[in-house]
């Protein structure tokens, strides 16, 4: 029997991780529950201007996303350098917004066509003639509420 | 034989698959909402109504050039003097007899617009014009608007129309919402939105 007992304990215990998935889940929620899909990808360059009068777009399944921009890098060879419109997943033409309006108009609820809301993504090097045109297709329609989707900014900033 | 308890599952990688969901969760997630000008479109124009007549003095023409240039009343102006040009036409309340503005503090200039009521904001574009130029100028207006609103709402109410806004969103107003809604109502009709566009120009 030896006097000097090995001393118990000389490296640390190890650290329980049974916690860990309880942390895990909880940012895990955090984010599902703040997520919203990307439901479109972009061939478009889509630099929105700044404004600060502007209001929250909550109802995110009421909303009609109408893109316009100049074609990014990748699609500039096939689509060109003009500024095109991007109607869900491909280039558009003027005349085809109305067939998309209506498209989307057939997918909801008749309850909530009236509260539809065309959200108007343009980028903001586009000239304001295309933007005209979806507007008058847009009135010729009825889809007469719009919004112009801004980044949040001092409007000033636009100039430069 | 003794009954054997059962087995205690593994659960160290239960943290791996919550992982992974995280990961998958953080990479398609854009918290941000979209915000933007609302914006009501005039409907379809009806060939046999004839527009109403305005007098040149109500009308307060704003207009962009293919260069990106502001004209306001046919003469250049820097967009940050926009709002305070547009609120002092709005507000000026020039006219007399039925067309006095009560409420309103501007100049009373006899040359410029009667009441806010009769008052239009005329906005005129050229096919060249920047998008982005378009809204800063759409965006002053509308903040011109604001401004005037604003201070109704804290004159009859003790609060501004933009918090009047919110609160009618808010789930947890406490106050009664119908009565915010006609408050919100009035000012809307002292100081309505009445921004005309023109087809832009070639």
């Amino acid at each position: 029997m030896s006097k000097f007992k090995k001393k118990k304990g000389g490296d640390l215990p190890a650290i329980s991780t049974a916690s860990l998935p309880d942390i895990v889940f909880m940012l895990l929620f955090f984010f599902m529950v703040a997520t919203v899909m990307r439901d479109n990808s972009l061939k478009i360059q889509n630099t929105l201007p700044f404004a600060d009068q502007t209001e929250k777009l909550d109802k995110k399944n009421l909303i009609m996303n109408i893109y316009a921009g100049k074609p990014s890098s990748r699609y500039a060879a096939s689509a060109g350098t003009q500024a095109r419109i991007q109607l869900n997943d491909k280039f558009a033409d003027v005349n085809e917004i109305k067939s998309f309006i209506l498209a989307e108009r057939a997918s909801k609820r008749e309850e909530e066509v009236p509260f539809l809301i065309t959200a108007l993504k343009v980028d903001g090097d586009t000239n304001m003639g295309l933007v005209g045109d979806i507007k008058k297709e847009l009135r010729e329609v009825q889809a007469l509420k719009i919004n112009y989707t801004t980044r949040q900014g001092d409007a000033t900033d636009n100039l430069n | 034989m003794a009954r054997r308890s059962a087995p205690e599952v593994n659960a160290g990688s239960m943290a791996d698959i919550a992982f992974l969901l995280l990961i998958f969760f953080l990479v398609t997630t854009t918290i941000a909402t979209d915000r933007g000008i609302s914006r009501k479109l005039p409907p379809p124009l009806d060939e046999q109504v004839e527009p109403p007549v305005l007098k040149q003095k109500n009308i307060f023409v704003v207009e962009l050039n293919k260069n990106d240039d502001l004209l306001v009343e046919e003469a250049p102006m820097e967009l940050k003097d926009l709002r305070a040009a547009a609120v002092a036409f709005l507000d000026n309340g020039g006219g007399s007899g039925d067309e006095a503005c009560s409420y309103c503090q501007g100049e009373k200039d006899p040359a410029s617009s009667d009441n806010p009521d009769k008052a239009v904001i005329s906005l005129r574009n050229n096919r060249e014009t920047s998008y982005a130029t378009y809204i800063a100028v759409q965006n002053e207006l509308v903040a011109a608007y604001n401004e005037l609103r604003n201070r109704e709402g804290e004159r009859l109410y003790g609060k501004t129309f933009t918090q009047m806004e919110l609160d009618v969103k808010d789930v947890n107003y406490s106050g009664s919402k119908n009565k915010l809604k006609d408050q919100i109502k009035k000012i809307q009709l002292m100081y309505p939105e009445k921004l005309s566009e023109a087809e832009p120009k070639k």
